[in-house]
Formats: structure tokens, sequence, C-alpha cells
């Protein structure tokens, strides 16, 4: 019981560590105003890896990956502490250009955010200010390329010039991890990517992660034990702020070390 | 059993207060439609009386007379000599020849008051246009003077004394038998578009002071909105969040509600004072103008780009836009409609003041046409002001005339802004 109402000085359980890190997280604590979102947290993620990121709602998952493109930078009240590297580079040092950054580490955030434009337009909205497509034809191809990964081309390919607004939450997600990928970033964060997606739209996404994570690293957060379990290789719990536990995602579902993880991939809290 | 119950009674209560519900919903509604016919109604009143006193204005009475182009004139090198040539003594002629039985010397006088002054242009004009007519007769209409358009419009009552109109017996007489003969004609009052101001009523035109507005929101429309937008845009994407771009925002929201004859002051100390450009031009009342629509452009403008949802900032971020690229490809085109409603709000509230260009000088008495952005010119308020204080009968008439127009104004500026509007907003 006492691990359960004492969380304040946990120390991570398991292997926040890897061999080989591409992304490294020391010491990072985020503040929104008063509130502490993020307490020290440590961790290191590998390349060709997909880690998934569990944990009660409002605990900081979303929190955390948007520190490591740089996007709470957008937000007023948000002071991050604390060391981020990118394939051994400070990602918050003076030099760093955070749009370079974010050509290189992705997102897909978690209320699907369209552009006001066409289909094709948000697809080709980021290869287009990059300068990815030679010609026309090429930024075609890219375009096709990402809705035929996303599990969307089939959809909407006789109507690439209607507004993203125009389609359902399900087809606008999808939208959206196209318009990520056609930038094709080294690191993809991915929040809830599949939240709004049927069984068949989500096992197409999940091996379009497969299929990334041979070449990239992925984060994913998601609310489901089951996708956790078939898409990542490692698992991060997280809660209130803390990171409680991570280890191998087998370990983590078959034998979970702390009380709260327990709690929490058993049902009994979340 | 006790849960159908409970359901039971949740579905009465419902019913209960249903009706009380439906009741202030009625009542709203009534009280919104109340408040909708009173507007409307004061609308109609407004429009009633400005529209039936103004649109006399849009017509002139002429007279036909045969005029004699063998005597007067002064030929010199095939062309008449306009120095020299007595264009007065012809239409004087002309009307001695239709009034034969006037012979003495006042009633003459009289009889002469019945033509515009303005009559002797027309005669040039005429003679310009055709010269083949010297030496021949030839029947000709001209304007009546103002207090004969008065009176043929039936806006002099004829059962008044006489030395209580402005017209006489005599006059009355002879325009009723002009009236029976056919010889007097109603056309359109060009003169009220193509001239300047002028004292004689049957002269004065607005075309000085609608080209001088025009000029003047032109001159407004290039500087406030260019600047308000990328005032707007600077404040709201770029400006460190700290004591001074508060103030500065305290400022710009003060400025909106500052009395616009202090910008006139100000526009007098700096613009005509200080950068020396001339008074009553549509330069230095387009400047002043800006000075006033500015902030009102900036609010709306700012008001645009918060209504924007950040999430589309952050996509456009999250592929590796800059923070410029974000600005011109999203917040930029989704802000601009917003933009130009307050900018044509703006630009409409510039139009109608008239107070800021008392203090610049456009109160003046402007005969000249303006040409040049430099040139003194009036504005449309500002003419119906000075109309609206002339004594003369006529001006009336033409105050509600130069209203009719600048709503008219008004009227086309909104409409623009709508059509853009929607134009802008159906782009994607
Ligand atoms: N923009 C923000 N401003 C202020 N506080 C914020 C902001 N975003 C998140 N927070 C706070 O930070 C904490 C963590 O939020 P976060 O969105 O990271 O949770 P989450 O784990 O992603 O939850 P969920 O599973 O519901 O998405 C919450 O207490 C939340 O109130
Ligand atoms: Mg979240």
């Amino acid at each position: 019981m006492t691990a359960r109402d004492n969380i304040e000085d946990i120390e991570t359980i398991g292997n926040p560590n890897v061999e080989n890190p591409f992304i490294s997280a020391k010491n990072v604590n985020v503040h929104y105003g008063d509130n502490h979102a993020i307490k020290d947290v440590s961790l290191q993620i590998a390349k060709n890896q997909v880690i998934a990121l569990i944990g009660p709602s409002g605990c900081g998952k979303s929190t955390f990956i948007r520190c490591i493109n740089r996007m709470n930078d957008t937000i007023d009240i948000a002071k991050i502490t604390g060391k981020i590297s990118l394939d051994g580079e400070d990602i918050y040092s003076k030099e760093l250009d955070p749009v370079i950054l974010r050509a290189r580490v992705g997102m897909v955030f978690q209320k699907p955010n369209p552009f006001p434009k066409s289909i094709y337009d948000n697809v080709a909205y980021g290869p287009k200010i990059h300068g990815l497509a030679k010609d026309r034809n090429e930024l075609d191809e890219i375009v096709a390329n990402s809705l035929q990964k996303a599990g969307l081309y089939e959809e909407v390919s006789d109507r690439l010039d209607e507004s993203g607004l125009s389609l359902s939450g399900g087809q606008q997600q999808r939208l959206c991890i196209a318009r990520t990928i056609a930038v094709n970033p080294e690191v993809i964060l991915m929040d809830e990517p599949c939240s709004a997606l049927d069984p068949i739209a989500t096992a197409r996404i999940e091996n379009l992660i497969d299929e990334l994570s041979e070449k990239f690293s992925i984060v994913i957060v998601t609310h489901s034990m089951q996708q956790a379990a078939r898409v990542s290789q490692r698992v991060a719990y997280f809660h209130l702020g803390r990171l409680v536990e991570v280890d191998d995602t087998e370990k983590v579902f078959t034998n979970p070390s702390h009380i709260l993880t327990q709690d929490y991939i058993t049902g009994r809290i979340g | 059993m006790s849960k159908k119950n409970l359901s039971l009674s949740t579905q009465q209560k419902v019913r209960k207060s249903l009706s009380s519900r439906y009741k202030k919903e009625t009542l709203f509604q009534y009280f919104g439609l109340s408040s909708l016919s009173v507007g409307i109604i004061f609308l109609v009143i407004f429009f009633y009386s400005v529209l039936s006193q103004g649109f006399s204005a849009f017509t002139q009475t002429y007279i036909s007379l045969k005029v004699d182009f063998s005597d007067n004139l002064v030929v010199k090198n095939n062309k008449i000599d306009s120095i020299d040539s007595n264009f007065d003594a012809i239409i004087r002629s002309a009307l001695r020849e239709r009034f034969p039985e006037v012979n003495n010397r006042r009633d003459r006088r009289e009889l002469y008051k019945l033509i515009s002054i303005g009559a002797v242009y027309q005669l040039i004009d005429h003679l310009d246009m055709s010269p083949g007519d010297v030496g021949s007769r030839e029947i000709l209409s001209f304007p009546t003077s103002s207090d004969v358009d008065m009176y043929v419009k039936g806006n002099i009552d004829r059962k008044l004394d006489e030395s209580k109109r402005t017209i006489s017996n005599n006059q009355m007489m002879w325009i009723d038998e002009l009236v029976e003969k056919g010889e007097i004609k109603m056309k359109f009052n060009s003169a009220l578009f193509s001239n300047g101001d002028s004292r004689e009523p049957e002269l004065a035109g607005i075309y000085s002071a609608l080209k001088g507005s025009f000029l003047m929101l032109f001159i407004t429309l290039i500087v406030s909105f260019p600047v308000g937008i990328a005032a707007a845009i600077y404040l709201e994407e770029f400006a460190p969040k700290n004591k001074i771009s508060d103030l500065i925002e305290v400022n710009i929201n003060n400025l909106a509600a500052v009395p616009s004859i202090v910008f006139g002051l100000l526009g007098l100390a700096v613009f005509i004072n200080w950068f020396g450009i001339p008074r009553s031009s549509p330069l230095v009342g387009g400047l002043v103008l800006s000075l006033l629509t500015l902030p009102v452009i900036i609010i709306s403008s700012r008001a645009a780009i918060t209504a924007i949802p950040p999430s589309i900032k952050e996509a456009a971020l999250g592929v590796g836009a800059s923070h410029m690229q974000v600005v011109a490809h999203h917040i930029l085109p989704l802000a601009f409609p917003g933009m130009l409603t307050g900018a044509i709000i703006g630009m409409s509230r510039a139009l109608g003041e008239s107070a800021p260009l008392l203090m610049i000088g456009m109160v003046a008495f402007i005969v000249d046409i303006p040409s040049v952005i430099t040139d003194p010119s009036s504005a449309l308020p500002v003419q119906i002001y000075l109309w609206a204080d002339s004594p003369e009968r006529a001006f009336a008439e033409r105050t509600s005339a130069a209203i009719i127009i600048l709503l008219g104004f008004l009227l086309t500026m909104n409409l623009l802004a709508i059509y853009l509007r929607k134009k802008f907003e159906r782009k994607w």
C-alpha cells in the first residue's frame, strides 16, 4: 500500500537506459505555471525501436513527447529543465534550430488537426516547405505514397482537392499521419494515433509502425494495452508525472515490478 | 419496479418544466422581434425623409429659349472670342424676345433672374461643340435659377405674401405661362455630379467632395491596412509578452476610443505644421483618417488571429515550418477575411468622419475638382455639413441628395466587404 501512496520519491524501476541511445532524456522536469507535470524523468530510446508510453489520463505522456520536438516552446507558461539529446546533440541548446529538429522528429497530435486546405495540400505541405520534391510529379508521388502508407489513399484518391476538414474523424487522423510521414522524419512521435480508428484501419497503422521502425525510432502513446503489446518493444509507465517503470514489453505485461504498473495493466486504475 | 418509477418521475419532471422553458423561449423571441422592429422603423423613417427630400435634387428645371447667334458674338481667327463676345446679352435678348410685353427696367431685371448665371457656360460649351451655329437662330434649353427650380418643384407657397417669397408675382406669372406652353422641362441634374461647390445652388455639385473622399479613402486604405495587419501580426505572434507589450495593448485599445477631433489636431500639428503637407488636401486627410482607422484594424486583426485554433499552428510547426512560414501560409490566409472586415468597418467610419477634417482645413469652399492628392478638396460629410448650413431652400434638397450619395457609397463598400469575405473564405 505504501508504494501506491508514496510516489513522490520513487526511482524509475526497470531499464530506462539502452545501449545505443538515439534519444536521451535526462532529469527532465516540466512545469505549467505551478503545475509540475513531468517530474525528473530520465529515459533513453534506441533507433529501430518502438516504445509505448502508457499511463492514466493526465499523467504527462503528451507533455513528455512534446518535449522531444520542442512543441512545448509554443506554450508560454511551460518551463522545461533537464537535458534531451537527439543523436548526441542537445536539442535545447541555442545553436539548434527547432525547424531542423521538427523536420527530423515528426509528430502526430492527439487531436487530429488537418490544415483547412485540400487533402493534397495537407500532405504536400511538409515536403513543399522543405523542398523535398524536385517537381510536381515527384510531389504527387510523395503524397500518394504517404496516403497509401497511412491507409487512406483508396478512400480519397478521387477527391484529393477536397478540404481535409470534410473527412471523418478517423480519416482526419490518418491524414495527419500521412502528413507526418511525408517529410520522412527519423523519429515519429505518435500521440494516440488510433484513438478514432476501426480495427482494420488500426491494423494498417500498426503495420505501418512495424515497417517504419525498421529504419526509425517511434514513440507511441496509447491507452490500449493490446496495441502496446502488439507494436512496441519497450513500454514506459507514467504516473502523476513520474516515470514509474520502463522495461521490455513482454516483461512489463507479464511480470510488472511496481505495484502501480500492476494495478494499471490489470485494470485497477486508469 | 423502483427503477421504473424513478424514470417515470424524471419524465414527469421534464414534462412539467418543459412548458415554462418554452414560455421563456417565446418571450425571448418576442423581445428580439420587437427590438428589431424598433430598429427597422427608425431606419424606414430616416430613409423616407432623406429620400423624399433628396430625390428632387437629381432633376433640374430648364427653360427652352430661341437664341440669336447673329449678334453679340466676336469671331477672331475662325474662333469665337470669349472675352469680347457678350454671351449674357444673347440670353437676355432671347428672354426679351420671348416676353416682349416686359419693357420697364425693373421688370426686365426680374426677368433675367429666371435663368441661372451658369447658363453662360452652357452657351459657351454649345458654341464650342457646334461652331457652325454662329449666325443662325437655335432653340436651346437653359437651367433656371434655383428659386425658379424650387417654385416649379412646388417648394414655394404661392399664397404667401410677395415680400416673403424668393420669387415675385411677375416671375410667377411668366413661369406659369412657360409651364402652360410646355417650354419648361425637367432634366437630369448632371451639375450635381460634375461640379464642385458653388454659391449658386443650381451650380453646386458634389464631384469635388466625392473625389476628395475617394482619394482620402484610398490613402487611408494603403496606409492603414498594411500597417495595421503588420502591427497585429507582430503583436500576436512575435512580440515578447511583457509589461511593455501590455502597455502597448492598453494604448491601442485607448486609441480606438479617442475622440476623432483629437486626431485632427494631431494631424494639424504633425502633418501640416511639421511635414508641411498642404492643408485641405486628400493626402493630409487620408493620413489623419489612417490614424483613426489604424486601431480599429489592429484590434479586429488581432481578434481574427486569436480566433485561429492553436492546433493549426502546432500542425504547421510540427512538420517543420518556421514561425514566419506559419504566419504566411496559415495565420494570414485564415485571419484575412476577419482582417478585411475590420478594415472595411474602419474605412466606413473614416468615410463618415467630419470632425477631424475641420482641423485640417477641409471645411472650405472648394470649387475646383482635385486632380492629385495634394490639391485642396472637400469630403462628402463636410459637404453635407456645409450645405446643411446654407439658408437657401435649394441647398436643403441638395443636402439630402448628398446624404443619399454617401449612403450609396457606404452600401457599395459594405457589399464589397461581404463579397470579398465570401470569396476568401472559399479559397481552399
Ligand atoms: N497547455 C497546457 N497548459 C497547462 N497545463 C497543461 C497543458 N497541457 C497539459 N497540462 C497539464 O499537464 C498535465 C499532464 O497533461 P498531459 O496532456 O501530458 O497528460 P496525458 O498523459 O497526455 O493525458 P491523456 O492520456 O488524457 O492525453 C495535466 O495535469 C494537464 O492539466
Ligand atoms: Mg495526452
